[in-house]
């Protein structure tokens, strides 16, 4: 196939690529019909336990538990000049239950958050031009619980650099929520429904990969989230000094700054260090580091074992204060320890088997991949969670 | 946001970034046999998905791997 190339690419004014053109030979391309190119059921079983539930207002249980299924299809297809036409399905269907939610009513033994499902399917279209090396992505989603329903659309563009060892992805997201006003029952001041209240994100996302040679590729990726509306939680009760209960009060924007870098490194023939590294920031003065390290270690040519850690590390927001630590002359407050100050590991592993002739001889099912953590908190939360990926192709 | 800490990244990064760029070595496609590989993709992995979720949920902060920056709840 001859190469095409497009020249003066500039974009954003963030980093100049540079392609040529050439004449196009239509007639190397043949178009195809539309095939299903992979598809991907993962499972998770995922639980925690904890003191400090939200809910109670920083004490009483977090226990949790989540059963989560995801298929995703991938649909393919070239068109006539060779644009490469790609269709992501996806629906995920989770089922929890939540010890803390059934605390919504103090004296109730179950509520209707004790157990629940989210649903949240999603469909992303692109675009691609191989001989340009250009991607046009767009993308629908929705996510939907009793108390919460979520639409969210996103384009991306992406362009690689004239020799194919570099591309530069911007992208920009938009979820419109609504959160239903489930209040606490002892602060409930009537029997009638207190509706909905709106929550907007709007996210900017820009990123660039580099090949820097055979064995070794890197990713820098820079994120701007901003968030408008409510962004409490109305069911989050804070108890004050003097053991007076309230809901939670948190300020209505939040601008977050994510700043990622990632690198992956083959060493040698059977040894891969896949390394990632993020900072950040937002205006409710929380900053985190997360370090992420997965060792892929191939065993044989189609077994592989994947042992990883990841250090999380986070200077709580200003608005957070422990139980009956907050008083009266305080704009903000919360007790959710998850905007507190912490520091979490999390390590595991992950088997991947893809045998040549297919899992159970199913020539088509080529990999079957399994993969457990374990997850701790310095505030005494601990969390298990164990997934499994199957892949049709 | 703090400061120092967010210029010292940019620093950090601005430095990391020239060294590569300047390390870089031109690689043919019949070359990426490696780069190519499903285990050196530069992104979370599908089995990883309920982890990042249950992570975004759990921490403060969201962001920056390429996935989900909105939507859903985490109430619980």
């Amino acid at each position: 196939m001859k190469r095409i190339f497009i020249t003066g690419f500039a974009l954003l004014g963030i980093l100049r690529l540079s392609a040529q053109t050439t004449a196009v030979d239509s007639t190397a391309y043949k178009s195809t019909k539309l095939k299903v190119d992979e598809v991907n059921l993962v499972s998770s079983y995922y639980k925690q336990d904890g003191d400090n539930s939200a809910v109670t207002g920083g004490i009483g249980t977090e226990k949790l538990t989540d059963i989560s299924n995801t298929i995703d299809v991938k649909l393919l297809k070239y068109g006539a000049t060779g644009i490469k036409h790609s269709l992501d399905l996806e629906v995920g269907v989770d089922h929890y239950s939540s010890a803390s939610s059934d605390y919504i009513d103090l004296q109730a033994n179950t509520s209707a958050s004790w157990s629940d499902n989210r649903i949240y399917p999603s469909v992303t279209y692109s675009r691609e031009n191989e001989a340009k090396g250009s991607t046009l992505g767009l993308g629908l989603s929705s996510s939907t619980e009793f108390d919460y329903q979520s639409f969210g659309a996103s384009v991306s563009f992406a362009q690689k650099t004239k020799d194919l060892n570099g591309e530069f992805t911007a992208k920009v997201n938009a979820y419109l929520d609504q959160v239903k006003q489930i209040i606490p029952i002892e602060l409930r001041i009537s029997n009638d429904d207190p509706g909905n209240e709106s929550r907007n994100t709007f996210a900017g996302s820009l990123s660039y990969s580099q090949v820097i040679n055979k064995n070794f590729q890197v990713m820098f990726i820079a994120d701007l989230i901003s968030q408008s509306g409510y962004l409490s939680l109305p069911f989050h009760r804070v108890y004050f000094a003097d053991n007076s209960v309230h809901q939670e009060n948190l300020p209505d924007t939040r601008l977050k700054i994510p700043l990622a870098v990632r690198a992956n490194y083959f060493l040698g023939e059977n040894v891969i260090i896949r390394a990632y590294y993020r900072y950040y920031s937002d205006d409710w003065k929380l900053t985190a580091h997360t370090v992420d390290l997965e060792v892929p270690v191939k065993i044989s040519s189609f077994f592989s074992v994947s042992p990883f850690y990841r250090y999380y590390s986070q200077q709580g927001t200003k608005y957070f204060k422990p139980y009956q630590q907050h008083t009266g002359s305080e704009e903000f407050y919360t007790s959710n320890y998850d905007l507190s100050t912490f520091n979490s590991g999390f390590f595991g592993a992950g088997l991947k088997f893809s045998p040549p002739k297919g899992i159970l001889g199913l020539k088509h099912f080529n990999t079957f991949e399994i993969r457990y953590g374990h997850y701790t908190r310095t505030t005494n939360l601990v969390a298990d969670i164990i997934s499994i990926n199957i892949k049709y192709r | 946001m703090k400061t120092t800490q967010f210029k010292a990244f940019l620093i950090i990064s601005s430095f990391v970034l020239v060294i590569i760029s300047t390390s870089c070595e031109p690689v043919k496609e019949y070359q990426k046999q490696k780069i190519n590989d499903s285990d050196m993709v530069l992104a979370n992995r599908k089995i990883q998905k309920t982890e990042n979720s249950f992570q975004t949920y759990r921490e403060g902060a969201s962001g920056g791997n390429g996935g989900k920056t909105g939507g859903g709840c985490g109430c619980n």
